[in-house]
């Protein structure tokens, strides 16, 4: 607080919260920013975690509201945010800008200022991000006086000004939104020389759907059912995390068997996930035993998921307040066979992968990114880990049934290369840990109630704030509720989110031809950076 | 080498033999909701994506249910409607309009039948399979399009290439260009943002084409709906030939549309159904 106090200009408050174990930093003035985040990154050791902007207008300060919220990134620290705050003149809405000191701030700075129109003075690329094809100026879709219910027509626009090197011999490849295999869209403009990536320039939020404002004035359960569809394949984690936001804000627990069974659930979508992923890697390096082997397993644990859930995705398995299906012995006894078999296939898939010199050679050093460059865009996840950050949502921001006093010991894999090698063996130790962990979260399994009821009406203008490591790393979701406890705003930090910029990165060590690999070894999701 | 050719044969086959065999899902699957006519049916409120509306006819309580609407979240039949909607174990819906995918029933009178939706379904079915099943025969070559999907039905249009489901044998397979394509299958409400994207590409097929959506948000909007960003549903952009329900559907309803489309199968038409 001193270190804040004595780079600001204005005044600093503070105040603990949202939980009990964070702090709320109000900067006077916007301009203090930047020397306030300085500290938090640099003497602090922390990484910005997600960036909420809020319309206010209609609220006692009459103001546009942007939160900073950073977490520290030692391994095992205490579970804690740090949120910085500042109050924007609806008139007037610029802050400065933090990109060029945070690489990670880039996209949510973009974000802000076309859903909301908050100008991010001097940030180097403020190209719209979000919105596309002719977005009427001015328009902004998260403030409150939008009526989001209304389609806004296409309009045709000129080029997107792509960022492009340029030169003698260097070339521009345009790739996307449609792709030619069955995957979501985005589009990529590569400049090579050759097959020598010089940059790549990522353009998506093409599944753009609206999906926050969409959830704004529902009833809490009413938008559960949202957050559990704004990816398919996170579809456990997306669930958890709303609805461990929205418990808070009710103040309630789920029951302990409700939480192992959750924990149980988040390690069966890791575990088909990475599984997948890894058939999918095999793919990208024309390995086609691999390919077939890695969908038949996920195949596999998708319909366990069937069985478990009523539904391949895992939905309806969680819900506000507990979940909403028992796991029973005849269900665990199917669990167990399954993931046994599994464990065999796993094995044999990667004993496969490692005696096969020529896709061995494919991933090794490819797509590299550098622990730095991780650290700089606080990337999440397998990618983190990869590339020698020891970071796992689980074990900083314990949720589920990580968050019991004796809660199973996790084993954090990492490694320190940053290749697509890398990313694929972390991924293949990660799932034979999920196979463990679930075994012990099995054993741990008591009788007991699986949900406590949600209060009638929830507490108005509470925030609820969770950390969920989903499969592809931490998902930070941001919740609050307005006067009648209905959704005043959501905001979900999606993993991908922050590793797409990553990619491009990693993509840039590489050829064109080794792209599709690059991005399978990332293997990160549109839609939930989208929303 | 030697080794992966040991296990191949070791693991066997693995493909289903759906839809020459029926296929039963599990015990806790979530298919068509059964709706009891006669029974104190849910209000509307409930859906969480408005696929239930009720109204009044002649002093009589009536509710429907849009099943190109329908998550299969089960939130309607649980307690305290529990009994007055069951989630059946139906996964088979794919149809050809959107009226053959609504069910009414009257809720107050168990013996009072609800009158079925004023349509011209022959028309639709018509369009469809004729000329599409002259020009393209018994197989169909697919470009896949994301609309703006959340990736679930994306990964179970993939899941129609692995192993055990393995839509080749049925001489449907999935092309990288819509020049080569005999029609789309549509995820996602069609975003804003791909609208352009999804004309241009449809345009590119060669007529006659067939137009599929697969999924609740291709079908309706579903969970996402109408809005700035979302058109709510391929409809309001393209002429649709096949619905699939689904929040995703199953890779076996999926084929079970696909096989629609092309006349191999019947069409479902929920509202002839009480």
């Amino acid at each position: 607080m001193a270190a804040l106090r004595a780079g600001a200009g204005g005044s600093v408050e503070a105040d603990v919260g949202p939980r009990p174990s964070d702090l709320t930093v109000r900067l006077g003035r916007p301009g203090d920013l930047p020397a306030a985040a300085a500290v938090l990154i640099g003497p602090h050791a922390m990484a910005l975690a997600t960036v909420v902007a809020t319309d206010e207008t209609v609220m006692p300060d009459r103001d546009l509201k942007v939160r900073y919220v950073f977490e520290p990134i030692a391994p095992g620290a205490p579970d804690r945010f740090v949120t910085l705050l500042v109050s924007l003149d609806v008139a007037h809405p610029e802050v400065p800008s933090l990109t060029t000191a945070i690489p990670a701030a880039n996209w949510h700075e973009r974000e802000m200022q076309d859903l909301l129109g908050i100008v991010p003075v001097g940030h180097p690329d403020p190209r719209p991000l979000v919105v596309h094809d002719g977005w009427p100026p001015g328009v902004f879709p998260l403030r409150k006086a939008f009526d989001g219910s209304r389609r806004v027509p296409v309009v045709p626009a000129e080029e997107f000004p792509h960022l492009v090197a340029e030169g003698e011999g260097v070339f521009e490849i345009p790739v996307g939104p449609i792709h030619a295999g069955i995957i979501e869209p985005g589009h990529f403009r590569f400049t090579s020389v050759g097959e020598t990536v010089l940059h790549l320039d990522a353009r998506l939020f093409y599944t753009h759907r609206g999906l926050e404002k969409r959830m704004e004035g529902l009833m809490p359960l009413d938008a559960f059912y949202v957050a559990e569809r704004i990816c398919g394949v996170c579809s456990v984690a997306h669930g958890l995390g709303y609805c461990e936001a929205l418990e808070q804000i009710a103040g309630i627990a789920a029951p302990p068997r409700a939480r192992l069974i959750r924990s149980i659930a988040l390690e069966l979508e890791r575990l088909y996930n990475h599984v997948g992923d890894i058939g999918n890697i095999c793919a990208g390096a024309a390995f086609h035993y691999g390919t077939a082997m890695g969908m038949r397993l996920k195949e596999r644990l998708q319909q366990l998921n069937e069985r478990l859930a009523g539904n391949r995705f895992l939905r309806g398995l969680v819900i506000p307040g507990g979940v909403r299906l028992d796991l029973p012995d005849d269900l665990l006894g199917v669990l167990t066979t399954t993931l046994q078999d599994t464990l065999a296939g796993l094995d044999s898939l990667m004993g496969r992968i490692e005696a096969n010199p020529s896709v061995v050679d494919r991933l090794d050093d490819t797509g590299i990114l550098r622990r730095q460059a991780a650290l700089d865009l606080a990337v999440a996840g397998v990618a983190a880990r990869a590339s020698g950050l020891d970071r796992d949502a689980r074990r900083e921001h314990p949720h589920g049934a990580f968050a019991d006093p004796e809660s199973p010991d996790l084993r954090v894999v990492t490694a320190a290369d940053g290749d697509a090698m890398a990313r694929t063996n972390v991924r293949a130790l990660e799932a034979r840990e999920s196979i463990r962990l679930v075994g012990e979260l099995v054993r741990r399994l008591e009788p007991g109630p699986l949900g406590v009821a949600l209060p009638e009406t929830l507490p108005g203008g509470r925030i609820g704030i969770a950390a969920i490591e989903s499969p592809r790393g931490e998902a930070v979701h941001w919740l609050r509720t307005d006067g009648g406890g209905r959704v005043e705003r959501y905001h979900l930090r999606s993993p991908s989110y922050h590793n797409w910029p990553a990619v491009a990165l990693a993509a840039e060590t590489a050829i064109v031809p080794d792209f599709p690999l690059v991005n399978k070894s990332f293997e990160l999701c549109y839609s939930c950076t989208d929303r | 080498m030697l080794r992966i050719v040991l296990n191949a044969l070791r693991t066997g086959v693995v493909t289903t033999r759906y839809p020459a065999e029926r296929s039963e899902p599990p015990s806790r699957f979530r298919g068509l909701p059964v709706l009891r006519p006669g029974s104190s049916l849910p209000p509307p409120a409930v859906c969480p994506t408005g696929a239930l509306s009720e109204h009044r006819e002649a002093g009589r309580r009536h509710v429907a249910l849009d099943v190109a609407r329908c998550v299969f979240c089960g939130r309607c039949a649980e307690d305290p409607w529990a009994g007055a909607i069951t989630m059946g174990r139906d996964f088979e819906l794919a149809a050809r309009s959107r009226a053959d995918l609504r069910i009414e029933v009257v809720a107050d009178d168990p013996a009072a039948p609800a009158a079925a939706p004023a349509r011209d379904p022959d028309a639709e079915a018509a369009r469809a399979s004729s000329e599409i099943h002259r020009v393209l025969g018994r197989s169909l070559h697919l470009r896949h399009l994301d609309a703006g999907s959340c990736n679930a039905c994306d990964w179970e249009l993939a899941a129609l290439l692995n192993p055990v489901y393995d839509v080749r044998r049925l001489g449907v397979d999935f092309v990288a260009s819509p020049r080569h394509a005999d029609g789309v299958v549509v995820t996602g409400p069609v975003t804003r943002n791909l609208e352009t994207a999804v004309r241009r590409t449809v345009e590119a097929i060669p007529d006659p084409r067939v137009v599929i959506a697969v999924g609740a948000c291709a079908a309706s909007g579903g969970i996402v709906g109408e809005g700035y960003a979302s058109a709510g549903g391929v409809d309001r952009v393209l002429a649709v030939d096949v619905y699939i329900p689904g929040c995703p559907p199953r890779p076996e309803a999926i084929i079970f549309g696909i096989l629609v489309a092309i006349g191999r199968l019947e069409a479902r038409r929920l509202s002839s159904r009480r």
